[in-house]
């Protein structure tokens, strides 16, 4: 069956290579796979990998916003709020609620990208807890949003942004954000293992988001509106997420709200984890 | 090294019996059996969307079956799945790694998972980046790798520690014949290193070329079991192929080996060159004695064994695909 080739600088080539993956195979040493911990967090390891590698995820997210505060506190903060410094006192907290919020669909998109490029099916044929691929990613999102939580602050800041709430105020405002976008994250684990391809992800997740951020009190205030849309626009989860950072961040915390975003996530997670978990064992 | 495997090579590493996986209405494994000894390669042949990669995800844990079972190194492939997947490694038919990560990203986040701390994790990638040749590369990211570069890259990531059994799904697809003939060398390592391996493949030759016994699988099912050796035998026939010295005598030549051998003779394009398939290939050499004894100068004579694809069309009444795919998945 084998035919024996004659000897040439390739064949001396393969010998060299057959000789070190024999070397490399047996080399191997036979270990304890790490456990669920360790696995998570070397999943979060490879979403910040990801982040250095393509930046532009961040970029693409953060420009965006960056755009809508100029554009809406130069352009329109004058007719809104009177002035532009009154105004991104009003929008800062708002924008900073809708672009992390945006970028929770980036989750989906990993998601549905790992199970496409067979990421998904190498990672769960490791002999290690299956969901922490699911875990480590929720994590390394998490610290996404707080990066993307900094760059918002620090624009608005340049153009004289200054919370009254102070640093603490701050602080607990994107605390209660990450606890809030780390929730709504679930629902796209669940869309990123259900829908077939990124671009469909993109595609519904865009259909929830755009009516979710923009019927909402983060560029307007609520009383503006038409009265058949408040109703509406109140009970908007987002809307009541941007009155409860806006309170935190305005130094004047409106205990309802924040109650009603703990609430809010603690629902979320009990809903779509369970649902991600079902449909990522049973992912075929 | 590879005398600690002697011992089981008697052992099945993979015993299926009358798997089944259903999409909706497609029975794409339907009522699969399969015994895959310990140690050297077995192929799984057959045409796209045949149920190689469905039977192949089931026999890896990704996949549950639908009917019937399978034991995997003594495991059973739903109960103890967990057992099987700490001594499998799975290479799907994609490249399995982070695109955007580096390679060596890559196989440090692998080792790492599997239990190489800190500083020897580091080591062993950089070790197996050497041994695949990708030591230069190591430093880029993925995406940017070719399809040999990609499937090599896939295959270290999954020796990080040694499995028993490693699944190589279509490991070839869409490579050029050079790359092609690196995966085959080392795959013959692995098994080298006492790796059983199960590979799928569309590619008659590669499965000819790499694999000890075959099954060869169309719609599901399996149609056909044995070694090459088996396959081609149970088609009946090795091809007796002669080339006389002068086109004149090849009528005679014809006749006279038709007499000697039986079945029938085609006259080829070639005007010099005849053929026939053999039933006993062990009375060619008296075939070819008598042409002399008549006066008939036979220039070359070849006498081969029926190709797979002879062997599939017998099978399945079809031809194996292979022009086609070949054109569609060579990537640009």
């Amino acid at each position: 069956m084998t035919t024996q080739s004659t000897p040439s600088p390739q064949s001396t080539e393969r010998a060299a290579m057959d000789a070190k993956v024999r070397e490399a195979v047996g080399s191997a040493e036979q270990l304890q796979p790490v456990g669920p911990l360790s696995s998570s967090l070397i999943f979060t390891h490879r979403a910040l990998l990801k982040i250095k590698h393509v930046p532009e995820q961040l970029l693409d997210v953060t420009m965006f916003p960056i755009l809508f505060t100029l554009m809406f506190t130069y352009i329109f903060g004058g007719a809104i709020a009177g002035s532009t410094s009154a105004y991104i006192d009003y929008l800062t907290p708002g924008i900073l609620v809708q672009t992390v919020v945006m970028i929770t669909m980036y989750t989906a998109m990993t998601i549905n990208n790992d199970i496409k490029k067979g990421v998904f099916d190498r990672i769960r044929s490791l002999p290690v807890w299956r969901p922490s691929l699911m875990v480590g990613a929720l994590l390394g999102d998490t610290l996404r949003y707080t990066m993307a939580s900094v760059v918002i602050l620090v624009v608005t800041m340049l153009i004289g942004y200054r919370p009254p709430g102070g640093a603490v105020g701050v602080l607990l405002a994107v605390a209660l954000l990450l606890v809030f976008c780390f929730s709504v994250s679930w629902i796209w684990t669940l869309l990123g293992l259900k829908l077939r391809s990124p671009e469909s992800v993109m595609g519904v997740s865009m259909m929830v988001l755009f009516p979710l951020t923009f019927l909402s009190n983060v560029f307007v205030q609520i009383e503006t509106m038409p009265g058949w849309l408040q109703p509406v626009v109140e009970r908007n989860p987002v809307s009541i997420l941007v009155d409860a950072v806006r309170s935190l961040m305005v130094g004047d915390p409106h205990g309802g709200s924040i109650l009603q975003v703990l609430i809010i996530s603690g629902i979320l997670v009990a809903v779509f984890g369970p649902l991600t978990m079902r449909a990522y064992a049973r992912k075929s | 090294m590879g005398c600690a495997y002697v011992g089981r090579m008697s052992d099945l590493a993979i015993e299926t019996s009358g798997l089944v996986k259903v999409f909706g209405e497609h029975r794409a494994v339907d009522g699969v059996d399969l015994q895959v000894a310990s140690g050297g390669v077995y192929g799984v042949l057959g045409p796209n969307g045949a149920g190689k990669t469905t039977t192949i995800r089931m026999l890896a844990t990704l996949l549950k079956p639908d009917g019937g079972s399978a034991r995997v190194l003594g495991h059973d492939v739903v109960a103890e799945a967990g057992a099987v997947r700490s001594r499998v490694a799975m290479t799907g038919q994609f490249a399995s790694l982070d695109e955007d990560l580096t390679g060596l990203e890559n196989l440090v986040m692998l080792a790492k998972l599997y239990g190489y701390r800190g500083a020897a994790a580091r080591t062993r990638a950089d070790q197996l980046l050497d041994a695949f040749d990708l030591t230069e590369a190591g430093t880029k990211q993925v995406k940017s790798y070719s399809g040999g570069m990609r499937r090599r890259i896939d295959i270290a990531g999954s020796i990080v520690v040694r499995p028993d059994l490693m699944f190589l799904d279509e490991p070839t697809t869409g490579l050029d014949p050079r790359s092609r003939n690196q995966v085959w060398d080392i795959v013959r390592a692995l098994v080298g290193a006492g790796t059983t391996v199960l590979l799928t493949t569309q590619y008659l030759d590669e499965a000819d070329q790499l694999a000890d016994r075959i099954a060869v699988i169309d719609r599901g099912k399996v149609i056909a079991e044995g070694t090459t050796g088996e396959l081609k035998a149970s088609v009946g026939t090795g091809a007796l192929r002669v080339r006389v010295a002068d086109p004149a005598d090849r009528e005679q030549a014809a006749t006279l080996l038709t007499e000697a051998l039986g079945g029938e003779a085609v006259l080829e394009r070639d005007p010099y060159a005849l053929s026939l398939n053999v039933a006993s290939p062990a009375e060619v050499p008296t075939a070819l004695v008598r042409l002399r004894d008549h006066g008939v100068d036979v220039a070359e004579f070849s006498l081969g064994q029926p190709s797979l694809d002879e062997v599939f069309l017998a099978l399945t009444g079809e031809h194996v695909a292979e022009v086609e795919t070949d054109e569609s998945e060579v990537p640009a």
